[in-house]
């Protein structure tokens, strides 16, 4: 769907390949009951596909396909949509980024290196609450940090923490002591969430990840990323779900008609193919702006601008497009014999993890009113 | 002033986009950024004094594009056009933001009727009309809707009736933009109504200051009266001016359509940005009036003049990617229509949160107050975002039928047109 050059379209086949053989339905629905969902192994297979690498510059041992990682890193995205995959995708991807950008030497050998591989996963605490004091040896951290992905899988959280000189991120090693989680149930069946309390946690001063103080800026650059990446999810569920109706609409009759030669049904149709349109069209463009770090405001130019208003538009219009699809299955379309709910779980919780639709129109009206009447 | 018209096809993109560059800068003024738009967006504030000077401006830039060489790009020399290719085309649009330009012009005079007239004319029809085009001199329009139906252009009641090298119309036709200070025209008319509908029109070329051609002006709810009726009695059109073959008009039609959907994007003879920053109820626009009102940092207004804004670049987004998927191949053309539709409907929706960010103030305001007057007229008229060009319900049929492939709706005109069903009997 999102692979243009020829090195990206033996990177999407290889990547489908991957994860139709690993995560058929009848495995993902299994998952949705199972314990734990994570496999250390097949994640480190995953990581030899180059789903971790993607978002880190050679120098820190990454590299991209195209040379913008993140329109390359959709390709994944929107296949773990199609399959309603689960998995530590996002989360890892972005603590590789911001280790890739901002973290240091130290932190490029040790961390980074264990996360490329694929021998450990990461995750983002984008809803941090925690502050922190300076002690002798380095940094104690107190706080809560919710809505943490993989957490009990994650060998590290990059938090953001309030301290004396604003606020800044910190690698917090899940195993520390004064780290506790409780686990979350969710919509998502097969994506897993944990609150962490973090409770006098003593980290060295090498903790600290980029400048003192940034971590306001950095948290606002990852939340772009995360948008670009969970719109290709959207974008991949979305697809899906609107294949499957296309068929049942087909092979549906009533009163001795198919259910697609009725008007009402094929405008219905109709407008779900437009909004799956719509939703590719700016995955792409944002991934596209995003990856490259390109441009600042409200315009069409803008990577912010375009995540933001992906996440708005597709955020309140894909769940909804889903739930239309349920409607024209009838009855068996919210029951679990029908595999619709998985993109419907999938596709409501990317829309509201990171902000709700709201939220991002609000971050977009904020860039226009900034920008000023030049727009 | 010198002219590049003479500029080989194979000018690399690059070379020409840098050359344009230069030329817009010493040539062309300013875009205004505050100038309201043509058409059923903006309010009814103007006078047709007003209109009628900014036609006249449209076609002094028009001819200035024209002598600097930048006229016509896709278009062969001997028409007056440059003969380079749709990547010139669009590098010239690229370069053309900020600097004002004929927008106003560009449909209908260039697609779909200039466009039509390179597919079908006769070499003598384009060496006759193309280059008046080109140069401004030559502003045309479509008469195509009629009174008893908009969507079924085929259903079409004006008759031209043969009289020797000459042709007979007489009917009505509506819907017709600027054909007030328009030049000519393209005309679909039945020449047999003995056959299936389709297969019995013939499409036209006719001055539109002819005899026994009326023009009326349409009022729309927003008080614009851009739109025209026409009515023909016993107009006379030389046989020399059919375009296309007798009754192998919806030949002529099908393309006639498509070139005037690719107004949303994809033309390789439109030149404009295909963006506009102050288009109304975008989110610039709404900014503004929530800056007028005070209210500009409440979080309902800040969404508000968000998801406006989201509107407009997933409308931009959706329309350029699938004009490239039209492209390449992956989407037949019938796909224009989701860009139609995504396009209609979001204006309708910004036109509703314009509304739901004014409150009381959209519903009256103070004479002179054009920005709060935009709000309320523009909420008025908002359908027509809907129903113009083609409406969103016909874009659907297409979308499903089309592209989707599902089955096609029951007809009841596929006999002689002459026994088709026109009204309640």
């Amino acid at each position: 769907m999102f692979a243009q050059s020829e090195d990206q379209q033996v990177f999407e086949s290889t990547s489908a390949r991957f994860v139709e053989s690993q995560y058929p339905a009848e495995r993902v629905r299994a998952l949705a009951r199972a314990e734990a969902v994570f496999e250390a192994p097949l994640w480190r297979e995953a990581a030899a596909l180059g789903w971790t690498t993607l978002l880190v510059p050679e120098s820190a041992g990454g590299g991209s396909l195209s040379g913008n990682g993140l329109a390359d890193l959709l390709i994944v995205a929107s296949l773990f949509g199609r399959h309603a995959a689960p998995g530590p995708l996002f989360g890892t991807n972005l603590v590789a980024r911001a280790l890739g950008t901002w973290g240091s030497a130290d932190q490029q050998a040790g961390p980074l290196a264990e996360i490329l591989a694929g021998d450990a996963v990461a995750a983002w605490g984008h809803r941090s609450a925690c502050t922190a004091t300076r002690s002798s040896t380095g940094v104690v951290v107190s706080g809560r940090v919710r809505s943490v992905e993989s957490a009990a899988d994650a060998r590290y959280v990059l938090v953001s923490v309030d301290e004396p000189e604003g606020r800044s991120h910190v690698l917090v090693p899940l195993a520390a002591p004064g780290v506790a989680l409780t686990p979350l149930k969710g919509v998502d069946q097969t994506r897993r969430f944990w609150d962490v309390t973090l409770d006098g946690v003593t980290l060295p001063g090498a903790a600290w990840v980029g400048a003192m103080g940034a971590a306001a800026e950095h948290d606002d650059e990852l939340l772009d990323v995360a948008s670009v990446l969970a719109l290709g999810e959207m974008a991949g569920a979305l697809h899906r779900a609107f294949a499957m109706t296309l068929d049942w609409v087909a092979n549906r009759y009533s009163f001795g008609r198919p259910l697609n030669s009725y008007q009402e049904i094929k405008h219905r149709m109709a407008d779900l193919r437009t909004q799956v349109e719509a939703a590719e069209a700016v995955a792409a463009r944002a991934a596209s702006l995003v990856g490259s770090g390109s441009g600042s405001g409200s315009g069409s130019g803008s990577g912010r601008a375009l995540a933001s208003a992906g996440m708005a538009h597709v955020g309140r219009h894909g769940p909804e497009a889903i739930q239309d699809c349920i409607q024209l299955h009838g009855g068996i379309g919210v029951t679990n014999d029908c595999d619709l709910h998985l993109f419907l779980r999938r596709t409501v919780l990317d829309a509201n993890l990171y902000g709700s639709p709201a939220e991002f129109a609000r971050r977009l009206g904020r860039l226009v009113v900034a920008q000023g009447v030049a727009g | 002033m010198s002219s590049t018209a003479d500029v080989p096809a194979d000018v690399p993109v690059e070379e020409f986009a840098a050359r344009a560059r230069a030329w817009l800068a010493e040539n062309m003024p300013p875009a205004d950024p505050t100038a309201g738009h043509f058409f059923f967006t903006d309010t009814s504030s103007r006078s047709d004094d007003h209109d009628l000077v900014r036609i006249d401006t449209c076609r002094r830039l028009q001819r200035l594009l024209h002598d600097g060489g930048f006229a016509g790009i896709c278009v062969a020399p001997e028409y007056g056009g440059q003969g380079l290719t749709p990547a010139h085309q669009a590098a010239f649009n690229r370069e053309l933001r900020g600097f004002d330009h004929p927008i106003e012009i560009q449909a209908s005079t260039f697609i779909p009727c200039m466009a039509v007239l390179l597919e079908f004319g006769t070499e003598e029809q384009k060496l006759r009309h193309i280059p008046p085009m080109l140069k401004g001199e030559a502003i045309w329009a479509q008469l195509l809707s009629e009174p008893s139906g908009g969507s079924d252009a085929a259903g079409a009641l004006t008759t031209a009736t043969r009289d020797g090298d000459q042709w007979i119309l007489n009917g009505s036709k509506i819907w017709t933009t600027g054909a007030w200070y328009s030049d000519w025209a393209m005309c679909l008319a039945r020449t047999n109504w003995e056959v299936e509908k389709h297969r019995g029109l013939t499409v036209f070329a006719l001055p539109l200051r002819t005899p026994g051609l009326e023009i009326h002006r349409i009022e729309l709810l927003n008080g614009s009266v851009e739109f025209c009726q026409e009515f023909l009695t016993d107009v006379v059109v030389d046989d020399r001016d059919r375009i296309g073959d007798v009754d192998g008009g919806w030949t002529v039609m099908t393309r006639w359509l498509h070139h005037e959907r690719t107004i949303s994007g994809g033309s390789p003879y439109v030149t404009s940005t295909g963006r506009s920053h102050n288009a109304p109820n975008d989110g610039p626009r709404l900014a503004a009036v929530a800056r007028e009102l005070g209210t500009v940092d409440d979080p309902r207004a800040l969404e508000i003049i968000g998801e406006a804004r989201a509107l407009t670049l997933v409308s931009d987004a959706l329309v350029s990617s699938v004009t490239r998927k039209m492209q390449t191949g992956e989407l037949p053309f019938h796909a224009a229509a989701m860009s139609r539709l995504f396009s209609g409907t979001s204006q309708v929706r910004k036109a509703a949160l314009a509304l739901e960010l004014t409150g009381a103030d959209g519903v009256m305001w103070e004479p002179g107050d054009d920005q709060r007057a935009g709000v309320g007229q523009s909420w008025l008229v908002r359908q027509a975002a809907c129903i113009g060009g083609g409406t969103t319900e016909m874009a659907r049929n297409v979308i499903a039928e089309r592209l989707l492939g599902m089955p096609r709706e029951a007809r009841r005109d596929d006999g002689a047109f002459r026994d088709v069903p026109k009204g309640p009997r």
